[in-house]
């Protein structure tokens, strides 16, 4: 994945504020990448960039191929569903569903396995982040942490090549951040695939194979 | 199951006391909208039934619709002509060549036709003159062309046949001038005969006035009477299927010359009431399902409002803003459809209710049930209607829900 010089500026009635300003950087597989800098630096706003949830105002996204600019919205979105995987500060799991459920619906969305084989598929991702037992659980039985791991699963439903996490640890424990950091780093090393996070954590940022630093919407150090 | 649908549920059940209070809306909506539009359409179909079997489908006139034309005028036919004091000749009234006209009549599928001649007659009884109007019918056509027979509480039409001198008179006649079956009455007609007839039936058709002034008789006394032998002034004629009479009167106008007038034109103003009090209570009907369809707008709104991060997750996750809209429009159609289902039943048990109710309007001697249509169409227009309120109250919320971004509402957070 390829951005270069990407610019989001926001319009407002008098002021125009800009939220990144010429970002240029790649995004590898296997490498697990973070996005430090300070509060209202523009880590976010980069990130639902890199993540198709928002458009720039100028420069070019190439994904696996492809000028995502150019995509109308119905095409972002089968794209997001089909190659990139969120997990957000908060779970945002559904919560009506029970975790299998919740992991479910990407698959579920994108309707290329049978019932049968999305269920296996859910069970088996839920067993990776170790929450074999709280298959069956609704969000409100389970702790920050578990659900975190639950939105993690929900992430890989669809196997995407890119997984984007924005603070994933910001409302977790020290243990269950651990864990949910180590997960992503095996999401990169093992699964083969690319993890962006963006971080407050300095400890969780040093553990990454690669740091991006950004301060008032520029990137300074890559 | 749809995805869609399984969030939709999903969302109802989370609110279930708001969406039960929402459902119930639109079961009431459904059951007094039902209720209420198959009473009026089964007053209105009693009144049309009342109006057509009580009267022929078609009457042919002994009068034209127009002016003849006057030689003059055919002559010159692209001038002014203006024709002054024209006395038309004194001639006897009566549809020339009527029987000709009734074979001509009888022999299409379907229809049955008689001559009448009708005329004024007075009863002169207890040194008291009662006018009343005397139809002179064929007695076999009687039975099948009019509801005589129908409405005989004494006697029947059939003794007319069988005593030539005999009149078939009203209940309420009866009653004021004490009258029995077997009883001479006395009638002058215009012309100055008299004749003596005997009571051999007696009819009631609720409605005071006829009961009171029509007696029917031979048409050939009455044109002995009235001095119009082999004449009648009117031709009725009764259709198996009476949707068809305007067409028929139409032809037999075009074909004889006289006014035919069909049960459609002649009841013109008051099928034009009958259109318009359908829409004052359409109308009112629908006001009822409006205010409910306005609770199941609340409740989507209020799911919307509530779900904004749920829609956010989903469209990060890929769903389109349509799959959105379409969550929250299944979510009217669940509403909608289980207000149908639980709202028709109910509807069902109100029209069983109404239909038990009796009532003596005034001028009308027997007691009348209130007519209810059963009719298939009452619970297809009721369903559908409350159906497309439901979808409607729905649509504009999820368009709502629709239109989130999802970028604005994961950077708030929890």
């Amino acid at each position: 994945m390829s951005v270069r010089d990407v610019t989001r500026t926001l319009l407002g009635e008098e002021i125009e504020v800009t939220l990144v300003k010429n970002a240029s950087l790649d995004i590898e597989t296997e490498h697990f990448t973070a996005i430090t800098g300070p509060s209202g630096s523009g880590k976010s706003s980069l990130l639902y960039l890199l993540g198709l949830l928002d458009r720039p105002t100028s420069g070019t996204i190439n994904m696996l191929g492809t000028e995502t600019t150019q995509l109308s919205e119905n095409d972002l979105a089968q794209f997001r569903l089909e190659k990139l995987g969120f997990i957000f500060q908060f779970h945002f799991l559904l919560p009506e569903f029970t975790a299998m459920e919740n992991v479910r619906l990407p698959m579920q969305k994108l309707g290329k396995l049978s019932v049968k084989e999305q269920t296996e598929k859910a069970v088996a991702l839920l067993e990776s982040v170790g929450l074999h037992d709280q298959i069956k659980k609704l969000p409100k039985q389970m702790s920050g942490g578990q659900c975190q791991r639950v939105a993690i699963a929900r992430a890989l439903a669809n196997d995407p090549a890119l997984v984007l996490a924005d603070e994933p640890t910001g409302n977790l424990d020290t243990h269950s951040a651990a864990t949910v950091q180590q997960i992503l780093r095996d999401i990169a090393h093992t699964e083969g695939r690319a993890v962006v996070a963006v971080t407050h954590d300095e400890h969780f940022a040093a553990v990454a194979d690669k740091r991006i630093h950004i301060v008032d919407g520029r990137i300074q150090g890559n | 199951m749809s995805i869609f649908f399984s969030i939709a549920v999903r969302h109802i059940l989370s609110r279930k006391r708001q969406s039960f209070v929402s459902l119930l809306g639109i079961i009431i909506g459904v059951a007094f909208f039902l209720a209420i539009s198959s009473l009026m359409q089964g007053s209105q179909n009693d009144f049309i039934k009342r109006l057509i079997d009580n009267s022929p489908h078609i009457s042919v006139h002994d009068e034209y619709r127009n002016a003849k034309e006057q030689p003059v005028q055919k002559l010159y036919k692209d001038r002014v002509v203006e024709l002054r004091s024209i006395q038309p000749l004194p001639e006897t009234r009566g549809i020339r060549g009527y029987k000709q006209v009734v074979e001509d009549l009888k022999r299409r599928p379907g229809v049955r036709a008689s001559a009448t001649l009708t005329g004024q007659a007075i009863l002169n009884y207890a040194g008291r003159d009662n006018s009343i109007v005397l139809n002179g019918m064929i007695p076999a056509d009687m039975k099948d062309l009019t509801t005589v027979e129908e409405n005989m509480i004494d006697g029947s039409v059939d003794d007319l046949i069988s005593n030539r001198n005999g009149v078939i008179v009203g209940a309420e006649l009866c009653r004021r001038l004490m009258l029995e079956r077997g009883d001479n009455i006395t009638l002058t007609a215009s012309t100055g005969q008299v004749r003596t007839f005997k009571i051999v039936g007696i009819f009631r058709t609720g409605s005071l006035d006829y009961d009171d002034k029509q007696a029917f008789t031979d048409i050939k006394r009455v044109q002995a009477m009235m001095n119009k032998s082999n004449r009648a002034n009117t031709i009725i004629i009764k259709m198996d299927d009476s949707s068809k009479a305007q067409k028929l009167a139409d032809e037999v106008e075009a074909a004889t010359g006289y006014k035919s007038v069909s049960w459609q034109e002649a009841s013109e103003d008051i099928m034009s009431t009958l259109a318009i009090r359908n829409v004052i209570m359409y109308t009112v009907v629908s006001a009822v399902l409006l205010v409910a369809a306005f609770g199941i707008y609340n409740i989507i709104f209020t799911i919307i409002m509530e779900k904004q991060k749920d829609i956010a997750i989903l469209k990060s996750m890929g769903f389109l803003a349509g799959d959105i809209q379409w969550i929250f429009i299944i979510q009217g159609c669940i509403l909608g459809v289980a207000g149908v289902i639980f709202g028709l039943p109910l509807g069902c048990c109100l029209m069983l209710a109404l239909e038990q109710i009796t009532f003596e309007p005034p001028g009308v001697s027997e007691p009348i049930q209130m007519p209810i249509d059963w009719s298939a169409p009452q619970f297809f227009i009721a369903g559908a209607f409350a159906f497309f309120a439901a979808v409607l109250a729905s649509y504009l919320p999820a368009k709502k829900g629709a239109s989130v971004m999802p970028v604005q509402i994961l950077r708030g957070g929890q």
